[in-house]
């Protein structure tokens, strides 16, 4: 297990690294000159302080030198300098990171444990009313746009019942310290997560109702009902058990959008997480920043893929870990 | 409701019992009128052949029966009880106590996810017996009782780390662990290799005298019914056709039925054949094929050689059985010699043409000269095109008229014993063995030098078997084919093969003519194979 997982983050730097060069080639495609943006925000057209802010970045070096300078600082850790916002990248992700992983962290409790549930439920009711009922809600959720969903949910819970706060991380200026600050970042929490999760929860309903249904027919649950064990414990022990497996693969690929996924909702809700970070970055020409975003996106997924691996080893024994 | 209890001896009493099949099938009821008792200590048989309704009563024992099926009338008294008379508590209460059951499929009846111990500790904790550690202490003993290797190994492994073999043993211990008075045995045997069989049957039969059971044992194999039943309860279409002791039943069967279904069942004798001398039509040499997986950069690779220097020769008008147990390496030598897998080393040389050399269109070519039939009837023809597409397909493919391979297809047809109108319908609306006649036409249709059938017959029932073998045999002689008869049946093999290779491990152990491989097996493993053939008793005597 160990050599596994060894063997696993050795490959994982190399396809970190080759990440790096890709979107290094990649974001400089775009057009635009960061150069030009930066000249024209200052409101100077002037060629000689264009020329000077581009030796200044190092822009005016050749692509190769600029990238084998990135790859260099690195692999010391350092992501470098955005020139926008006057602060090292690391400062800035590292602000940004924990508000973003509280949201889609929450999200993902959310959805699966409702999800495996609610699946659970409707499977062990199939056909039924109940059934029914949370297939159509997770359909809903499903088919609805997460932003439509985001929007209604300010509109109903905070414009009309005006129970939750409607946008923002916590409450500006409140003050606010110790547990009541933790409250208030709860509060402020809510809408966004739950809208966030909804979505992949109907995912996880589906299927996890689907799985079930699907081994509720195979040979082991007879033997398991020629034992004479309760329903309660074959749906449990034998059934969701085995369900639970493409589930988990599912759970491992929504794991890793965790740093870059919720855009939207951060949007919506001025969530001032990475993936507005991302977004303001990539109107900026701030390359530095959008290159280490997703160098930091990256190695999430490929740490969760990881993670997904030995948790997928640790549920069915029949698999050898793919190499 | 007849209140009064069995009578002494007697285990189970199944009265009139009825099985209504949900409306619209091809009958009103699974199982019509049954009736029969199963005695203490005897080992009651129910043969018959697919759709009989025999599964049918070995499920309502247990309560176990599919959704849509429903009891319309009769009782099965066990005891002071009717079963079916009891609600869902009772039912617990009676599987794994009173009956238990041990399923066909041996490789899907284990939950895949716990160890072998959990799973036969689960059958106390059902029914509230025993502290956790003596469900272990038992499950250890019940591993050491039906003769699984290193118990206390074993209770802590997973399904998938055991043999077929070893997989249904542990699910006979877990059967036997309440001690219940009443095995049900679904074809427990019919998804193992012969050998392992042999065992099996003989640690049911074993077992079932040592602690004097009662066992209903569900087949469709004569061979198996002649080792092991005491007495015999013929079904067909959920009726009863004959009852009475395994002796006098195999013996001198009452009713047409059943004379015709013990008929139907493969002599071990090969009929007198004349050899043939005809031009070799493939010549294989050398051939070698090893598959290798697992591996990576700290792990050693796991090899499983499915061929070692295979060489055989076929000649035109001869049919070659190659035959073995799972995993002996017969498909992965008839792939190769359709070339659909690539040897590591050897050739395949088809007529004048080297066919391992070939590439590209060549290749393509060559192809319509061997021609396969495969072994699932129902997965083997595409459900969504009629039954003419299907045939005339691949001559189209080669450049026949579209006009011309219909006549081919419907001429075919007519020589597989099928109706013209066929040729309009879809797979789904055959039966088995008529959708094994379509495969047939399908296959003849490219007008091949070569048939290869792999375990063409091995999925159907013996009386449709014994047509499906009579029309290769015909067709064979008619067009000059050449056959490759893959089979793990060794009663099939004797009845339509020249010359048979037994197979073990990627390699032929032993390769003559069909009557010289019976009368004289010289391999120590050819005698096995023999040996362990079901129902040999009823031949000898």
């Amino acid at each position: 297990m160990a050599g596994f997982i060894a063997q696993r983050l050795a490959k994982g730097v190399l396809v970190l690294a080759a990440i790096v060069v890709l979107n290094f080639f990649l974001i400089r495609l775009a057009p635009g000159d960061p150069a030009l943006v930066m000249a024209g925000e200052a409101g100077a057209t002037d060629e000689i302080f264009v020329t000077q802010l581009r030796t200044k970045f190092a822009l005016d070096k050749p692509l190769p030198s600029q990238l084998a300078a990135y790859l260099g600082s690195i692999a010391t850790l350092d992501l470098g300098y955005s020139v926008r916002q006057q602060m090292p990248v690391a400062t800035l992700i590292g602000e940004r990171l924990p508000a973003t992983l509280l949201l889609t962290g929450c999200a993902f409790l959310i959805s699966i444990v409702l999800g495996v549930l609610l699946g659970a439920l409707a499977a062990g009711r199939a056909g039924t009313l109940a059934d029914t009922a949370i297939t159509g809600l997770a359909l809903l959720f499903y088919a609805t746009p997460l932003f439509w969903v985001s929007l209604m949910a300010i509109i109903v819970f905070s414009v009309r019942l005006e129970w939750l706060p409607s946008f923002g991380f916590e409450t500006v200026g409140a003050g606010y310290s110790g547990f009541a600050r933790a409250a208030d970042i709860a509060q402020h929490l809510v809408l966004p997560a739950l809208t966030l999760g909804l979505f992949f929860m109907a995912v996880y309903v589906r299927m996890t109702r689907a799985s079930m249904l699907e081994v509720s027919r195979l040979d082991f649950v007879k033997t398991a009902r020629a034992k004479g064990l309760t329903e309660g414990v074959i749906q449990r022990r034998h059934i969701l058990r085995n369900a639970l497996l493409p589930v988990v693969t599912l759970a491992g690929l929504q794991a890793g959008t965790l740093v870059g996924g919720a855009v939207l909702t951060e949007t919506v809700f001025a969530w001032p997480g990475i993936g507005r970070l991302m977004y303001d970055a990539l109107l900026q020409r701030d390359y530095n920043l959008l290159l280490g975003v997703f160098v930091v996106s990256s190695a999430m997924v490929l740490i969760f893929n990881l993670v997904t691996d030995v948790v997928y080893r640790m549920v069915d024994p029949r698999i050898e870990v793919a190499r | 409701m007849d209140p009064a209890p069995n009578p002494p001896g007697v285990a189970v009493s199944v009265r009139d019992l009825r099985l209504a099949l949900p409306l619209g099938g091809d009958r009103p009821n699974a199982v019509d009128g049954v009736s029969f008792d199963l005695m203490a200590g005897e080992i009651l048989c129910i043969v018959g052949e697919s759709g009989s309704g025999k599964s049918m009563c070995a499920h309502a024992l247990m309560g176990l029966l599919p959704k849509a099926v429903t009891v319309a009338s009769g009782s099965i008294r066990l005891g002071d009880t009717d079963l079916l008379a009891q609600d869902a508590a009772g039912w617990r209460d009676t599987r794994g106590r009173r009956i238990a059951m041990v399923f066909q499929e041996p490789m899907t009846a284990l939950n895949p996810l716990m160890r072998i111990g959990d799973q036969m500790a689960e059958m106390f904790e059902a029914h509230g017996l025993l502290t956790p550690p003596e469900r272990r202490a038992r499950a250890v003993a019940l591993a050491r009782e039906v003769g699984l290797p290193d118990p206390e190994g074993i209770v802590r492994s997973y399904p998938h780390q055991l043999s077929g073999g070893q997989r249904q043993r542990a699910m006979i211990a877990m059967a036997l662990a309440l001690e219940p008075a009443i095995l049900v045995a679904d074809e427990p045997t019919t998804a193992l290799d012969v050998t392992t069989q042999a065992q099996i049957l003989k640690l049911i039969r074993d077992l079932q005298r040592r602690r004097n059971m009662a066992v209903l044992f569900i087949t469709h194999d004569f061979g198996v019914v002649t080792d092991i039943a005491d007495r015999v309860l013929v079904l067909r279409q959920g009726r009863v056709v004959e009852e009475g002791p395994a002796a006098a039943l195999l013996g001198a069967p009452r009713e047409a039925y059943t004379q015709a279904l013990l008929a139907a069942v493969p002599a071990m004798n090969p009929p007198a054949r004349t050899p043939t001398e005809g031009p070799k039509t493939i010549e294989v040499a050398g051939l070698s094929k090893t598959y290798v997986t697992g591996g990576g950069w700290w792990r050693k690779p796991r090899t499983v050689a499915a061929a070692r220097d295979v060489s055989f020769a076929l000649r035109r008008g001869e049919t070659l059985g190659l035959v073995g147990e799972s995993g002996s390496g017969k498909s992965s030598v008839a792939r190769l010699v359709m070339r659909l897998i690539e040897p590591d080393l050897g050739s395949v040389r088809l007529g004048d043409t080297e066919l391992t050399r070939l590439n590209g269109e060549a290749l393509r070519r060559a192809r319509s000269r061997i021609q396969m039939v495969f072994q699932d009837p129902f997965a083997s023809l595409n459900p969504r095109r009629t039954v003419g597409q299907i045939i005339t397909d691949g001559p189209v493919a080669h450049g026949v008229s579209l006009s011309d391979a219909r006549g081919r297809a419907v001429r075919l047809l007519g020589l597989v014993g099928l109706d013209m109108r066929a040729f309009e319908r879809f797979p789904h609306e055959f039966s088995g063995g008529q959708r094994q006649r379509i495969g047939i036409a399908r296959a003849l249709a490219l007008e091949p030098e070569v048939l290869v059938a792999d375990e063409a017959v091995s999925a159907l029932d013996v009386s449709v078997q014994a047509q499906v073998l009579a029309l290769l045999e015909d067709l064979k002689v008619r067009f000059g084919l050449s056959m490759l008869f893959i089979t793990h049946d060794l009663r099939v093999a004797a009845q339509i093969c020249d010359r048979i290779a037994v197979m073990r491990r990627g390699e032929i152990v032993e390769l003559k003519t069909a009557a010289d491989l019976f009368a004289n097996p010289e391999h120590p493993y050819t005698r096995d194979l023999l040996a362990a053939v079901p129902g040999r008793a009823r031949e000898a005597a």
